[in-house]
């Protein structure tokens, strides 16, 4: 860990202005990442700057029927909070399906979409990695990728995004909302993490400068067929092989909507137009599942440990749409799947 | 008299623990105490050219950083480094010269006033390495494997036999490279007293051991250190040899003439204390009527270039079942990585993994229930040794376990059982672990309030040993366990070996009772003595302490109280200090038995595994205490779950480097992975292996687990891992 200069923030305005007089600062919430990454000295800030008292953790519904949520709401919070348990029953399934109950106590919504790839060669300051050290090369490429992306890879880098909120809020539509000097704006979750590309180094589209300062929940919450599916090493506290976000909106059998989101298989929650569209307007059965799961791995790679991903990822999908049409969706406390 | 042994009794230190104030060897503090904060090696073979701590030095609170150009003397023969469970070869000597011999060796310490200071600074010291060709993969290397010195004598000639057997089952077994994650990290503080002697709080198994190893590492006389491990935070074998961290602190503690505390990070733990990767080959042969011909084990163990460590892996298939020809070897594969360790049931946990396996598809092959042929091949004799056993109830834990599970409803077809989506499978293995038992020896100090001290230098590392000696002495002496006080652990007090190898119960209970027995014998003299004493024909041997009395076991049922004994014979106490004795006997075999049971059920698509029941019948001898007991066998069934799904120590032999050196990506089971578990003890006396018929518990809690639950993975799915752990990746087509 090195040493570093510590601010809090008054407002978000003052949060901003720390950014801007300090390139090599960090926004710090609840730190059950960053800390981490310091202790490795993977993050080297050169200031923290502490947004853990901000006036940020309102959770408020929004003219069109929406929910507005503070970014630094705590990862708990969220998942128990009422109108989240009735209404957006996906999203606190997925929050619950991540990290420990201590973990979740702490860490922040914002924090959440922040936090950074899991992969071992990332975390270990000797080895080459292109995201933490640019242009020194991927050592998972050839290395240790049982864990490793199969969906939007670069020869850069085949990393995964580790949140599991983050793959619900990309079923749901979710909108982040960003302060910056420039002023305000708001773009798609879906937009908001990155592909690896050549400049895998950039987890986000957050610019330097900018701080997330709410995510905004669209009224559609999917809240009767849903289901969070996360397939991992131990039945729990273990980052996703594959998760899927399923949300169905049905008329008897009939499919009239339709979200499909990964977790654990690409540099950022993954979504697909083609796979929704082939399902809208279908009877919910196996046989589309397994078409829309086809379509939504449509160009999945695999490298030399990670190939089981493309067949689990499809039985997940279809197992998870099973799950959300009959309104059974998997439990995150009793581990069997349903 | 057994008011106490044989009962479930709490811990007498469960309160300490609890509440926080046991106090481990990381939280001793002194005055001007500083930190240590080491620095490893990042090539896993080499040389360092270049180690440039100027930087470091700046740091305002920065004390010193030792490396092998600056440090004190250290001892240079291989003698002085060998502990007392060294294995052959040339000890690891932290900060001793420039060669580089594993990946995360020390090779710096910075000292500094603040913790946080000295890893700062830590990550400010430039080395320049010149590095070597290496190797780290075992089966990369496997062609490099060479034969240990003392292969086991074989029984007729296992390979012809094998050829000719009717139905043979050969295979190789896999078992990965798997890391110490005690809660307790491996910690050291050395405290600098006024007089110059240093007293070590160390995480160790063995007080002495570490006192004895760090006076020849640092030229000192006994006297000079004492080392003391009061609580232990788990150990399992990780703290069986002196660390490298009780080295680094006490080497500056002697550079800085200050106390001095190093606390190894959760990271720097992955570079030592480990069970190494074994290749195991084992080979059945047998009759269709399921009576073995034949049984071959060779195991393939990692070890490192300086030590050999090897462990018994290969010789408890012939062992354990009759069969007229045998072989078994152990090869060794020189990597460079640091040595491995002993890790709970070290040899057995991996071998009987294997054996157990590669039997449960030989009965697959012969169309027999598992544990039929089990009983096929039974033995009372130990079949190495032609030896019979102190007692053997093994075929007792087969019938109560089974009886337990329910194995009767078991259907023999692979997939022939499922529950929903899940299939279900139901999965059989024998354990086997020594009772092995070592001179130790305990002082009771008896006062005439009726306390008694019992002070002894063995460890509880966690196990339970301050309470079964509580137990004992009380038992012993005749007073309320809450009139014993036990002291442990501290290198000053009455000898003992390291604590391991389960042998700890045994070795320390009948210390006690050779120590109470000093005590009643020079009561009863006393009590002899006593003007007009009621017990003035008293007969030695027929006095009994109870309920703080001194009493004859004759008719007249006379007694008179301890405090009397002693307030009449001008007393205050009376102390006593034994060695423990145990008859020599080679003419019979001693070990522990289990059979375990699991059940697993695996969701048929995507081969999520779940150990929904294990039952583990164990026949251990008597009992001590049936509470802490069961944690014992309870904390060894979890272990083997994760032997069995979870434990992996992943590297990457591109950079001779281990990848997932942190307990999020080391998988161990969560609360989640574990269901119901049943233990059974069997009753099993004995009163051949010693006067209070105790083998010992805990590593035979662990064998077996791992492959009854394989064997149930197999039973559920029709799939054979072989390669483990069995994550789910393997059961998928």
């Amino acid at each position: 860990m090195n040493n570093f200069q510590y601010s809090r923030a008054s407002d978000v305005a003052d949060a901003i202005r720390l950014l801007a007089a300090d390139p090599g600062a960090k926004l710090i919430a609840g730190g059950t990442n960053l800390i981490d990454l310091m202790k490795e000295n993977v993050e080297r800030p050169s200031r923290l700057i502490d947004i853990s008292r901000l006036p940020l953790r309102d959770i408020e519904e929004t003219a069109d029927g929406g929910l507005r949520i503070g970014a630094l709401v705590p990862n708990s919070d969220l998942a128990y909070h009422p109108l989240i348990e009735q209404r957006y029953p996906l999203l606190a399934s997925a929050i619950l399906a991540g990290a420990s109950a201590q973990l979740r106590n702490m860490a922040s919504v914002g924090g959440n979409l922040m936090q950074r790839t899991r992969c071992a060669y990332f975390y270990d300051t000797t080895t080459p990695c292109n995201k933490r050290s640019p242009g020194t090369g991927c050592s998972a490429r050839d290395g240790l990728n049982r864990n490793h992306a199969i969906l939007g890879t670069s020869t850069s880098c085949i990393a995964t995004n580790p949140s599991d909120m983050s793959v619900a809020l990309a079923a749901l539509g979710a909108l982040v909302h960003i302060a910056g000097r420039t002023g305000e704006r708001t773009i798609a979750l879906t937009d908001f993490h990155r592909l690896p590309g050549d400049t895998p180094h950039l987890d986000t589209n957050l610019g330097s400068g900018e701080i997330i300062t709410a995510i905004e929940l669209p009224p559609h919450g999917f809240a009767r067929n849903y289901s969070y599916l996360k397939i991992r090493d131990r039945l729990s506290y273990a980052f996703a092989l594959v998760s899927v976000a399923a949300a169905l909106e049905l008329e008897g059998n009939a499919i009239s909507e339709a979200r499909l989101a990964l977790g654990g298989v690409a540099h950022k929650p993954w979504r697909s137009p083609e796979a929704e569209a082939a399902l809208r307007g279908q009877a919910a059965t196996a046989d589309h599942f397994g078409r829309a799961a086809d379509l939504l791995l449509q160009g999945a790679t695999a490298r030399s440990h990670n190939g089981f991903k493309i067949e689990l990822a499809r039985r997940a999908v279809v197992r998870a749409l099973i799950q959300a049409t009959s309104a059974t969706p998997q439990s995150q406390v009793h581990k069997k799947i349903a | 008299m057994n008011a106490y042994v044989g009962t479930p009794t709490s811990r007498v230190d469960g309160r300490a623990k609890v509440t926080g104030a046991a106090k481990y060897a990381g939280e001793f503090t002194a005055e001007g105490l500083v930190h240590g904060f080491v620095v490893e090696a990042t090539i896993p073979r080499g040389r360092i050219v270049r180690l440039d701590t100027r930087e470091a030095l700046k740091v305002a609170g920065v004390l010193d950083v030792l490396t092998h150009a600056n440090r004190p003397s250290l001892a240079d023969n291989d003698e002085a480094w060998k502990d007392e469970v060294a294995p052959e070869g040339s000890p690891f000597r932290p900060l001793y010269d420039d060669l580089i011999r594993f990946n995360g060796q020390p090779i710096a310490l910075v000292v500094a006033e603040e913790w946080e200071t000295a890893k700062f600074a830590a990550t400010l010291v430039r080395i320049d390495y010149e590095q070597d060709g290496f190797a780290t993969d075992l089966e990369g290397e496997r062609g490099s494997a060479r034969e240990m010195d003392k292969p086991h004598k074989p029984r007729g000639d296992a390979k012809a036999a094998l050829s000719a057997a009717p139905v043979r089952h050969e295979a190789d077994y896999l078992i990965p490279t798997e890391h110490h994650n005690p809660m307790e990290l491996y910690a050291t503080t050395t405290v600098w007293e006024s007089d110059g002697k240093l007293t070590v709080y160390d995480k160790t198994q063995g007080v002495q051991n570490v006192q004895k190893f760090l006076c020849g590492v640092f030229d000192k006389k006994p006297e000079e250190i004492r080392v003391l491990s009061p609580y232990v935070g788990g150990a399992f074998g990780s703290g069986l040899r002196p660390q490298y961290q009780v080295v680094l602190a006490t080497l500056a503690a002697l550079a800085l003439k200050r106390s001095v505390r190093v606390v190894l990070s959760r990271q720097q733990m992955y570079g030592l204390g480990y069970r190494p990767m074994t290749i195991e080959h084992v080979a059945l042969g047998a009759r269709p009527d399921g009576t073995l011909d034949a049984v071959s084990h060779e195991a393939i163990a990692v070890t490192s270039r300086y030590e050999d460590f090897s462990r018994n892996d290969a010789g408890w298939a012939e062992q354990l079942y009759k069969s007229p020809n045998s072989h078994s070897s152990h090869k060794l594969v020189d990597l460079d990585v640091s040595t491995p360790c002993d890790m709970r049931a070290p040899g057995a946990a991996t071998g009987v993994l294997a054996l157990e396996c590669a039997m449960d598809e030989l009965a697959v092959a012969l169309k027999l229930d598992p544990i039929e042929l089990r009983l096929k091949c039974y033995s009372d004799r130990d079949q190495s040794e032609d030896l019979p056993y102190t007692s053997k109830q093994l075929r007792e834990c087969y019938a109560c376990g089974a009886e337990a599970f329910g194995w009767a409803r078991r259907t023999r077809a692979p997939r022939s059982m499922r529950d929903g989506k899940e299939l279900v499978g139901w999965g059989m293995a024998t354990g086997v672990w020594e009772a092995l038992q070592m001179p130790v020896a305990a002082r009771i100090l008896l006062t005439a309030n009726g306390h008694a001290e019992v002070s002894c230098a063995a460890s509880d590392i966690g196990t339970g040993t301050y309470t079964i000696v509580a137990q004992v002495a009380a038992d012993a002496l005749g007073l309320p366990i809450e009139n014993i006080t036990v002291r442990l652990a501290d290198s000053t007090l009455p000898q003992a070996p390291v604590e391991g190898g389960s042998w700890m119960a045994a070795s320390s209970a009948h210390a006690v009772l050779a120590a109470a027995e000093e005590i009643r014998q020079e009561l009863a003299r006393l009590a002899k003595a006593m003007p007009g004493s009621p017990l003035a024909n008293l007969d030695a041997a027929d006095a009994t302490l109870v309920d703080g009395m001194i009493a004859s076991d004759g008719k007249d049922g006379a007694a008179v109280s301890i405090a009397d004994v002693l307030r009449h014979s001008g007393r205050e106490r009376i102390e006593k200090e034994k060695l423990n004795q145990f008859a020599e006997d080679k003419s019979h075999a001693r070990n522990t038995h289990s059979a375990v049971f699991a059940e697993v059920k695996v969701d048929e698509e995507l081969g999520v595994i779940r150990v929904t029941r294990v039952v583990s019948a164990v026949a251990a001898g008597r009992i001590l205490n049936t509470k802490t007991g069961r944690s014992q066998i309870m904390g060894s069934v979890v272990w083997g779950i994760g032997m069995a799904l979870h434990e992996e120590t992943v590297m990457d032999h591109r950079f001779g480097r281990i990848m997932n050196a942190n307990i999020a990506e080391y998988h161990i089971p969560v609360n989640a992975d574990i269901h119901d578990i049943d233990v059974i003890f069997v009753d099993e006396p004995d009163s051949r292996i010693n006067r209070m018929g105790i083998k010992g518990l805990g590593e035979i809690g662990i064998v077996g687990v791992p492959a009854a639950i394989a064997n149930a993975v197999y039973h559920a799915t029709g799939k054979r891992i072989r390669r483990f752990p069995i994550t789910l990746d393997k059961l998928l087509d």
